[in-house]
């Protein structure tokens, strides 16, 4: 386990490493000056560039990398050129909004979806399945922002449940904070909890047509007990994996969600930094969703490991 | 005592099972004896109760006096693991990946509320333990044993409860004869220590042979004949029965081959090694041998001697490490060109597994040409290639699906032929086939090599059918040729004790009849 553990994280660093050079190039090829931009067509030379030096933007390509990589390991992510504000303080309150969000869409996801997918599984080919099996159906293709409309309609305008938008803060109590995000989260889980439950409804078939299920149920176990005690485990391991992505989408992918619902969130903020040209806010914003998705993966990488024995290598 | 009598199955409308009546007797082995697809298993479904969804089944299955077919699933439930156990055929498979191994047998005691925790769990210590598992601790996971330990497993579990009835279905088929032996002499002892009666499923004579008290012969879903052992294998009334019996002792005419002095591939000090975290592992090592032309050479061996990874390298399909492969004088490598590529061809165990199933059998078999561009006679090698083993031009249109296992194994066999080679790896080739099946693919190859003058490389677990259609024969053991000679005087009197010990474990039909 530690052998496996050690290779997963030199993988994760070596992931990152990549991923931080790519950002960082690809935003260097980019046509456009943000001093440039932000001065108008007709500053002074001098006066861009004071304000490049000021901005960090002067010197070598490899410098500059230097130095936003070291800032970005003592949590220093430079200054904002249009909000003239730290970015990690920036972008630290969004994900107070987003990261939650995902979460709890994701938590919503997982608790419809395995046991609906297990239910269609062990009633497979009858009336209730194929019922099943349409509504997931009908849950992939409606888009999520119309049904994210519908939810306030119903449940914010009509019912007056839950509010229609907008964040009050954490610092409103948790409670409000949990009820602003009910909604959005709702209309991020549907397709996921859909395609989650049609994963697990097939893993779970394929698990109960392998030998050792037969086996199982030689030794005495009923349908339900070899479900249970054997199918349910070894169908989990696909089900992880598609777990792992969706965390990942969840919480870059949520832009239009937000903005439906005017939650001001990661996805946003990306948004409005990229039509902006505020470059340091898009760098390390983009940086922060891959190292979130990295972290993810390496996560669900452990959690095979911990899953499946055969992944385990002998101490 | 376990009767059935005049069970007959249908599932979704199709006749399984008609008729089917046995008697097994505490302390005693019923063989059930025939070819796949004639109701062995689902005979033993029945029994379980397990039969697949849209089975109609009739007549009885009385447990001691008790009707089994009418039972309700929960009294089924408490009768399968605890009075009836069951073995399959695939050890590999037939355990859960995720459970350690005490804990699966531990579970046969727990979910019949035989046992506290803590009992069970000592029980399945003693139960791995008599099973011959003593050195292998509980907390071992599946796929951290070899194949026969793994059916062990699955014995210590299906005998946990000390079952009346053990139901083992081809349990050593696929598994190489020493591990078989073993595990044979193993059912042998529990029938005759723990008094259960054995319902023995095989489609290998020699097994029932050399195990069974009783014989019951199935066709196509009835029971043929049946009666006690020696009785039914020396008396064969009926005519199937001597079908069986013939096709597994069948001796393909060879004499129209025509065997030339001519060395044709020669391995010399060939050694192939995987690099591994505690150093070089040799699965092949320093191995030397010549094979003529128009011979065929056997190569036997238990899993794991290095036998597929020397057909690998004479294949040129990975680098050597040490020696040379050469055919007819030019070195064999992954590096070689096609003209030399063309002249060894082979031919894989499984007639289900190495066809893309989205492939017409035209390009199926001319997937050979696919490096170098097709020739321009194609069609016309295609019908050649399909006539020489036996099936129709048209049968080019097909889909593999279409035909039956007999018959994917000819379209495999035209797919090596197409190239017109000199040398085929028939590599475990017939293992996978019935008896008759067999006989009839190892007479369609003594006729093409005989016609067409080649060489054979038969690499085989079965030792009956490599002494059958061999001139010479290699034994390997740990990545070594531990004995070379002429295949009959190898099976007489062989000289090496590994060969005398695989020799040993084969069951055979020898002395029978």
């Amino acid at each position: 386990m530690i052998r496996y553990l050690a290779s997963r994280l030199l993988s994760l660093a070596l992931s990152l490493l990549v991923a931080s050079a790519v950002i960082f190039l690809m935003l260097e090829v980019l046509p456009g000056d943000p001093a440039r931009f932000m001065l108008g067509i007709n500053a002074q030379p001098d006066t861009v560039a004071a304000l490049r030096t000021e901005l960090g933007l002067d010197g070598t390509t490899i410098e500059r990398y230097l130095r936003w990589i070291t800032g970005l390991l003592r949590g220093e992510m430079g200054i904002s050129y249009t909000y003239r504000v730290p970015v990690q303080e920036l972008v630290s309150a969004r994900i107070a909004v987003s990261a939650p969000l995902a979460g709890y869409a994701l938590l919503l996801s997982t608790l419809i979806a395995i046991p609906v997918g297990l239910l269609a599984a062990a009633l497979r080919g009858t009336v209730a399945d194929y019922g099943i099996m349409g509504l997931t159906q009908l849950g992939i293709a409606i888009p999520n922002f119309w049904f994210g409309m519908l939810l306030v309609l119903g449940f914010a305008i009509t019912w007056k449940l839950f509010p229609s938008g907008g964040f009050p803060g954490w610092d409103a109590g948790f409670w409000a904070g949990l009820r602003a995000l009910t909604l959005p989260a709702i209309a991020l889980a549907l397709p996921q909890a859909s395609i989650l439950a049609r994963v697990m409804r097939s893993a779970v078939i394929e698990v109960l047509s392998q030998d050792f299920i037969r086996t199982a149920r030689a030794k005495g176990l009923s349908r339900t007990q070899a479900l249970t005690r054997h199918a349910l485990r070894n169908a989990l391991v696909p089900v992880l994996t598609i777990l792992g992505l969706q965390f990942s989408f969840l919480l870059a992918g949520a832009i239009i969600i937000e903005n439906v619902f005017y939650l001001p969130g990661l996805g946003r903020l990306i948004f409005q930094a990229i039509n902006q040209r505020d470059l340091i806010v898009v760098e390390s914003a983009v940086m922060l969703l891959v190292f979130a998705v990295i972290t993810v993966t390496f996560l669900t990488d452990i959690a095979y490991g911990l899953a499946d024995p055969r992944l385990r290598r002998r101490k | 005592m376990i009767s059935l009598s005049h069970l007959s199955l249908e599932i979704h409308g199709t006749p399984i099972l008609r008729d089917v009546s046995l008697t097994l007797v505490p302390g005693h082995i019923l063989g059930l004896v025939g070819e796949s697809g004639s109701g062995k298993s689902m005979t033993a479904l029945s029994l379980m109760g397990l039969l697949p969804q849209g089975s109609a089944l009739s007549g009885s299955v009385s447990l001691e006096g008790e009707e089994l077919t009418t039972a309700a699933e929960r009294r089924l439930c408490q009768l399968r693991g605890n009075e009836i156990g069951m073995i399959f055929q695939e050890p590999m498979t037939a355990l859960n990946p995720m459970q350690p191994i005490g804990a699966q047998v531990a579970e046969t005691l727990r979910i019949h509320g035989a046992a506290s925790r803590r009992e069970a769990r000592r029980i399945a210590r003693e139960k791995l333990d008599r099973v011959g598992l003593e050195a292998i601790p509980m907390h071992r996971y599946p796929h951290e044993l070899s194949g026969g330990q793994r059916q062990r497993v699955c014995i210590a579990m299906a005998i946990a409860l000390r079952p009346r009835l053990l139901i083992a279905d081809e349990p050593t088929t696929a598994l190489d004869v020493t591990t078989q032996a073993q595990i044979l002499n193993l059912l042998r002892e529990l029938v005759r220590d723990e008094g259960m009666a054995l319902l023995l499923i095989t489609h290998d004579l020699a097994v029932v042979a050399e195990m069974a008290d009783d014989i019951a012969v199935m066709r196509a879903g009835a029971v043929v004949e049946a009666g006690p052992a020696a009785q039914v294998l020396r008396e064969r009334a009926h005519p199937y029965t001597e079908a069986l019996f013939a096709a597994s002792g069948h001796q393909p005419d060879r004499a129209a081959t025509q065997l030339r002095e001519v060395p044709l591939l020669s391995v010399e000090r060939a050694v192939r090694e995987y690099s591994g975290r505690s150093g070089a592992f040799r699965a092949v090592d320093e191995v030397s041998f010549t094979l003529r032309q128009g011979e065929s050479l056997g190569l036997v061996g238990e899993s794991g001697c290095g036998k597929s990874t020397l057909t690998r390298a004479i294949l040129g399909l990975d680098p050597l490490q040490g020696g040379a492969i050469r055919l007819d004088g030019q070195p064999v490598s992954p590096a070689m060109g096609f003209e030399l590529r063309r002249r060894v061809q082979v031919v894989f165990q499984d007639p289900y597994g190495s066809f893309n199933p989205r492939h017409r059998v035209s390009r199926l078999i001319a997937e050979p040409f696919h490096l170098t561009g097709r020739p321009a006679d194609l069609p016309a090698r295609i019908t050649e290639s399909l006539t020489a083993v036996g099936l129709s031009p048209d049968d080019a249109h097909k889909y593999p699906h279409e035909f039956s296992g007999g018959q994917r194994q000819r379209i495999a066999i035209a797919r090596a032929l197409i190239t017109h080679p000199e040398l085929i790896v028939l590599d475990e080739a017939v293992s996978a086939l019935d008896v008759q099946v067999r006989a009839v693919i190892l007479d369609l190859l003594a006729r093409l090599q005989a016609e067409r003058g080649l060489s054979y490389l038969f690499i085989s677990h079965d030792l009956s059918v490599v002494r059958n259609v061999t001139d010479r024969v290699l034994v390997m053991q740990s990545g070594k040729i531990v004995e070379e000679g002429e295949t009959e005087q190898v099976f007489t009197a062989p000289r090496h004790p590994y060969t005398a010990q695989l020799i040993a474990a084969a069951p055979t039909l020898e002395g029978v009849g």
